[in-house]
């Protein structure tokens, strides 16, 4: 079902939304990259 | 006999007959675009099938995109329902090394930082009368991204695709020019000659193996609509990095990223007919596209600078520049700008993952914009 709502409060929730979700889960990912890196650790035979 | 012959040659020049005055105007367009492809080296690849499907659409009654017609049997194939740029995704995933990214992590804020001119370019388009699908078709440009950009527009704004697409690919090629005099009025003397740690802190081959799968699982459940984005550049990536389908990889980021980049260009030029894109709109949507870039920059760098605050000063602020999606340009811009204020700074390596992270951003926050309208019903 549509929720109907001016163009102000779309944009605004776009911005508040889009923006802080955006960070939040690269964020994550970041997180995410930090512990894969922990769990499969460089090695330098990884390299030959 | 005679009004046979007559009726015969009508046939002829009827394409001068029925032209309309928009139709030189976009022929000249065309023009124009292959120009900047061929002489300037202006994105050529995308460039000149576009201006030249620009120029065969434009002439009348040749029924291309008629029913039937050749350039919309392509466009059905391919850009209607997505196809096209989700298989170029895969060729850009196998072509991506997200290796520095990964051994500096937190330099992925900076390619969500990259992103936020779309969003902000979305409240501009509605204040300028836009309607809510139009608006995120015309913020999307600023992904600096042109498949995000064209799937986004051809599925929720296909009547703004031509304007949408020309902008992105002309913008993202102008990313050397656009964005330095962004960078310098952002930062400082001191900042700029910032030099950032080159100790590296390198993944393993089976972290670089895990990342695309846990980034498309993650990302695909936070949004879902978004999955084929992140999807196909995952799976391009994961080819790349598995090593064992080398084949597949290098199918992708050469032969089939070639076709699909020839019938998606074609297949936008053919979306410009003249009475659909010489509209005020489309210099508007032009202006914007130009916009939301800069706003990308501007935020990137700023958030460079909290970044270098927040790091005791170990972040140069010029590398927010690269946490948009312009692949490898921006990275090299920075690198440039870098060594203009000091010889021996070595931003490329920093550069690249924030360019990366922008990738998966630009990716991450087109998702996010359709997994919201999808929330709010205004799309299916």
């Amino acid at each position: 079902m549509e929720i109907h709502m001016d163009n102000w409060t779309f944009g605004f929730t776009m911005i508040i939304v889009g923006m802080g979700g955006t960070l939040a889960v690269l964020a994550l990912f970041a997180v995410f990259m930090v512990l894969l890196k922990k769990i499969f650790p460089f090695r330098e035979e990884n390299t030959k | 006999m005679f009004n046979a012959i007559v009726d015969g040659l009508s046939g002829l020049g009827s394409g001068f007959i029925n032209m309309h005055w928009s139709n030189p105007v976009m022929i000249a367009l065309g023009g124009l675009l292959l120009y900047l492809g061929i002489k300037k080296d202006v994105e050529p690849l995308l460039l000149v099938p576009i201006g030249f499907g620009a120029i065969l659409v434009n002439i009348p009654l040749a029924g291309l995109m008629e029913e039937g017609g050749f350039l919309r049997t392509i466009y059905n194939m391919g850009v209607a329902n997505e196809l096209f740029p989700l298989l170029i995704f895969i060729g850009i995933g196998a072509m991506t090394d997200f290796g520095p990214l990964l051994e500096n992590p937190k330099i992925f804020l900076l390619g969500a930082a990259g992103q936020f001119g779309i969003f902000l370019t979305i409240g501009l388009a509605l204040f300028f009368g836009f309607t809510k699908l139009d608006a995120v078709a015309i913020g999307v440009i600023g992904a600096c991204d042109g498949p995000t950009a064209i799937y986004v527009t051809a599925k929720y704004a296909p009547h703004l695709l031509g304007a949408v697409s020309v902008a992105a690919y002309s913008y993202m090629s102008l990313v050397p020019i656009i964005q330095p005099p962004i960078m310098r009025l952002l930062t400082t003397e001191k900042e700029r000659v910032i030099s950032m740690d080159t100790n590296t802190h390198p993944a393993s081959k089976t972290a670089k193996i895990v990342f695309p799968i846990v980034i498309t699982v993650v990302g695909g459940f936070i949004a879902p609509k978004g999955l084929p984005l992140l999807g196909t550049i995952m799976l391009g990536n994961l080819m790349r990095e598995s090593g064992v389908v080398s084949r597949l990889a290098k199918a992708s980021e050469n032969e089939i990223a070639n076709v699909v980049t020839l019938f998606l260009g074609i297949s936008i030029g053919a979306s410009m007919s003249g009475p659909l894109f010489l509209k005020p709109q489309t210099l508007l949507i032009l202006a914007f596209g130009f916009f939301a870039i800069c706003l990308d920059t501007a935020c990137g760098v700023l958030f460079g600078k909290l970044m270098n605050a927040m790091t005791g000063g170990k972040i140069n602020p010029l590398i927010g520049a690269a946490g948009i999606s312009a692949y490898p340009m921006a990275a090299r811009v920075v690198q440039k700008e870098g060594q203009k204020y000091n010889k021996f700074n070595f931003l490329l390596m920093h550069a690249v993952g924030a360019n990366t992270g922008g990738q998966v951003g630009s990716v991450m926050a087109a998702a996010i914009m359709l997994s919201v309208l999808q929330g709010m019903g205004l799309i299916p």
